[in-house]
């Protein structure tokens, strides 16, 4: 074992897998052979905690009022004022939600089960206006983010923020809603082309009655489903959701599709159909267990060829998480990382729409590519702001209120710190700038920023030019 | 200072300003050829979700009235364009631009299975997808792909904003987001970012390294040539002081130095008036009419109106019924406005909303908004709409 390959091994493991490494553990783990690296990731992942920020009973308690004031036909100024009151409190704990999350995958000690949600979050990607329901599925797919995918699936299927997002609150008997049934096989499992119109119409079918209560609890109701006779892939049968559900996972595909799938998010933006092919038959072989593809994925050795170490474009979440926790960053003033993420591209719960975010090349345009080479002189500088994010659409009903007819325009600073003392506390004493720069940077180095940083004295500011430059976009 | 020093006490912005600007290309090097026949297209985004009906009042129709007890607008308040149809009071502005023959008024434009998210159906405007579709490319920026003959450069398409639109991404190429051409140009011009892309060959590879240096290079190269050739344009017009009227200021600047840039992106937003309708959308559509009418007075002394066309949409219109919070809810089809100084139909294009005819309390379309983007790449940017678009569209007779 070549000590220093491993080194570089094990930095691409976590660098895809999780968020990056410190080089205290880089240093700790590479000691050892490659396969105990990866179960030790696995280890980590056993460590399983939900988010915990939303207030349940506050929340149901305010569904209720919601209900309430939504059936009721002349509203008093006072209730008109306590509706607006319930949606001002929602979106806050919505943006709460968002940073706690961020916070935690910067924070988390099971990096692997973050990086997990965090894929599922783009799988199954959906809004809510309500806070709860989206840290609900955000759990399940923690939870689920690495164990039996059936489980998984069925689990954000009945999750009111799907069945919300897709309208099966409103697929019933004789009225059939397709919108849950044609996302199920189009972006969650077989992929299109692999289903027809009637496929689609007749899983709809049976998943009429799949809907939830005002409580926000899952509920079957027997009276809106329709119990009659479907025709699902050439079976006939009277078939309820789940049998639609074992009737898609039976298909080979659907392995072929998440395979496919986890190989562009943790490998490369380019299928290679061999390989695919392989996490495919193991994946389905292990009857859809999520660790077991991973866990084939991050022991074949084609994971570590140079094509694809040190290739892949960092989401903005991926590049805000990492350089926060290299460097141990906190935020005094954390909405600014919703401000991030927004301008650049990636604000999380809020996919641009149910087929999640397309990754890859379409990260990087002038303006968010100028952003991300500034970011760091700005997050662990704490230089000013001058750049605003687009409004979110779901936002304009408060823009529309307090609208003046001047727009301000607003400085203001990040307002973050780096750790420094820790973060350097980390590297062994006698480390050179050139060797801090091949441990932040995962691609191979040129002769250009060897020399740029061989007259480098200081580590520290070495770290906030390497960071600022276009290789610390890949991973 | 040095590439370190800068990058230790600041970002990139304000350590520029200290670097005086490259060469200037002057005026008279320029061809005069160059400064003409160069057809722009600028496309505003009223962003919420704009209530067309009382944007463009059918005070001819009683449903109207019926159906918006407290937030109709009076017919004696209306600005009449014809004994069916006239515009909000607050867009007197806009009256002139009309009157003129620069504006043309599309009702009722849509599309099948209508979504009322503001989010998707955004997404479905700005991709020009089916609504059941999901496009990760936008359609200027498929425009842009299609690597025709008006839209090689990296600075075809420029979005006046901080950051850039799917409707301007396609999948090679993408448009600019730009708010101060001068703040762009400084950043490109600092010292680490000249850095790295000196003497950058050896990564223009198609990988994704390459990919970031070139976006990198076409991004200085682009922040150079716009900065250097609309900095010599001075406006001698007066716009209104709001953000939104900047926005077209510096498109007009663009224009007007004779950028080769084809597309013009701008929005304005906070139109999603759920409560106390008639003040905010009021604002908001005097704000748009005035700095759209300086817009157009100010191409048009410059003698670029006939070269522009300007379209304006938004992602869905409202409800017909009022709430009961003297607002509208989501609902479906909407107006679009286009102007120019070459409309081929001026005035109001096709019938008034059909008010009597409605799909659940909302207006059926008549047109879809694909026809509307299908006749400008056909007849304004010169591209076969079908290779832009997912088929044929049929085209209008507006341009």
């Amino acid at each position: 074992m070549n000590a220093k390959d491993n080194f570089l091994k094990v930095k691409h493991l976590y660098n895809r897998a999780g968020f990056g490494i410190s080089y205290t553990d880089l240093q700790k783990i590479s000691k050892k052979k490659l396969s105990k690296a990866v179960d030790g990731l696995f280890k980590t992942a056993d460590k399983d905690e939900a988010l915990a920020l939303v207030d349940s009973s506050e929340s149901k308690r305010q569904l209720l009022v919601q209900a309430g004031l939504y059936a009721k036909k002349d509203l008093t100024d006072e209730e008109k004022k306590m509706r607006q009151e319930i949606v001002r409190m929602q979106n806050e704990v919505s943006r709460d939600l968002n940073i706690a999350w961020v916070n935690k995958m910067i924070n988390t000690d099971a990096p692997l089960r973050e990086k997990m949600t965090l894929f599922w979050h783009g799988h199954f990607a959906c809004r809510s206006n309500n806070p709860m329901y989206a840290q609900q599925l955000n759990n399940i797919q923690r939870a689920h983010g690495l164990g039996d995918f059936r489980t998984l699936l069925i689990e954000v299927s009945k999750s009111p923020a799907m069945l919300q997002y897709l309208n099966n609150q409103q697929n019933r008997k004789g009225r059939p809603n397709e919108n849950f049934a044609r996302e199920l096989m189009e972006l969650f499992t077989l992929g299109r082309g692999n289903y027809t119109e009637q496929d689609i119409k007749e899983s709809a079918r049976s998943f009429t009655g799949w809907m939830y209560d005002k409580d926000g609890s899952f509920i079957f109701r027997q009276n809106q489903h329709d119990a009659g006779t479907k025709t699902f892939f050439g079976k006939v049968g009277n078939f309820q959701g789940e049998h639609i559900i074992d009737i898609i996972l039976e298909k080979p595909q659907t392995a072929t599709f998440i395979a496919q799938k986890v190989y562009k998010f943790f490998v490369n933006d380019t299928p290679n159909p061999t390989y695919v092919k392989e996490l495919a038959d193991h994946f389905y072989n292990s009857k859809y267990d999520i660790a077991e593809l991973m866990k084939k994925m991050f022991s074949s050795e084609w994971f570590y060829n140079p094509e694809n170490v040190g290739t892949k474009i960092k989401s903005p979440a991926e590049f805000l998480v990492g350089l926060s926790r290299s460097f141990y960053v906190t935020y005094n003033k954390p909405q600014v990382l919703i401000q991030l993420q927004s301008s650049l591209g990636q604000y999380l719960f809020n996919p641009p729409n149910v087929a999640g975010w397309p990754g890859g090349q379409s990260w990087i345009d002038s303006s968010s590519l100028m952003l991300r080479m500034r970011i760091p002189s700005l997050v662990l500088n704490d230089g000013e702001i001058d750049f605003s994010g687009k409004a979110d659409p779901e936002d304009e009903a408060v823009i529309a209120l307090n609208r003046t007819t001047k727009q301000k325009t607003v400085k203001s600073y990040v307002n973050a710190q780096a750790n420094w003392p820790k973060f350097l506390d980390t590297l062994p004493k006698s480390l050179s700038p050139l060797e801090l720069t091949e441990f932040l940077l995962q691609p191979k180095l040129n002769n250009k920023i060897t020399q740029m940083v061989s007259d480098n004295k200081g580590l520290r500011s070495t770290a906030v030019e390497i960071t600022s430059m276009p290789e610390y976009q890949l991973c | 200072m040095n590439r370190r020093n800068f990058l230790r006490n600041t970002g990139f912005a304000v350590a520029g300003s200290l670097f005086v600007p490259a060469f200037m290309k002057p005026l008279e090097a320029m061809a005069l050829d160059e400064l003409s026949l160069y057809k722009n297209l600028v496309v505003v985004q009223l962003s919420g979700g704009n209530d067309g009906l009382n944007t463009v009042v059918p005070f001819g129709n009683d449903i109207y009235y019926q159906k918006r007890r407290s937030i109709a607008i009076k017919p004696e308040e209306v600005i009449k364009l014809n004994d069916m149809q006239g515009l909000n009071p607050n867009m007197t502005a806009l009256q002139e631009i009309y009157d003129q023959g620069w504006m043309t008024i599309i009702n009722d434009v849509g599309y099948p299975n209508p979504d009322r998210s503001h989010f998707r159906s955004m997404d479905i405007w700005q991709t020009g997808s089916d609504s059941n579709q999901f496009l990760s490319t936008g359609w200027i920026g498929r425009y842009l792909d299609s690597n025709c003959q008006t839209c090689k450069f990296p600075y075809t398409a420029i979005e006046v904003d901080d950051s850039l639109s799917l409707a301007l991404k396609g999948q090679t190429k993408k448009g600019i987001a730009l708010k101060d051409p001068a703040a762009l140009f400084r950043n490109t011009n600092n010292p680490f970012f000249k850095s790295m892309i000196q003497n950058e060959k050896e990564h223009l590879d198609e990988d994704n390294l390459g990919y970031l240096y070139k976006t990198m290079i076409e991004t200085s190269s682009s922040a150079s040539y716009i900065q250097n050739t609309s900095k010599i344009y001075q406006s001698k017009a007066s716009y209104p002081t709001s953000g939104f009227a900047n926005q077209l200021k510096t498109v007009s600047k663009f224009i007007s130095s004779g950028l080769k840039t084809r597309v013009y992106y701008v929005s304005l937003s906070g139109f999603d008036t759920h409560v106390n309708q008639i003040g905010q959308q009021g604002n908001l559509l005097k704000q748009y009419s005035e700095g759209m009418a300086a817009f157009l007075k100010d191409l048009k002394s410059n003698n670029k109106l006939e070269d522009t066309l300007v379209i304006t949409f938004s992602e869905f219109g409202r409800r017909v019924e009022q709430n009961a919070s003297n607002g509208t809810d989501h609902g479906t089809a909407n107006n679009m406005f286009v102007f120019g100084g070459r409309l081929k139909k001026q005035g109001i294009f096709n019938a008034a909303p059909n008010l009597g005819d409605l799909d659940t309390g909302d207006l059926k379309y008549q047109l879809d908004f694909r026809q509307v983007y299908g006749t400008i790449l056909d007849k304004w940017l010169d591209v076969n709409n079908a290779d832009i678009l997912s088929k044929k569209f049929n085209t209008l007779d507006f341009i």
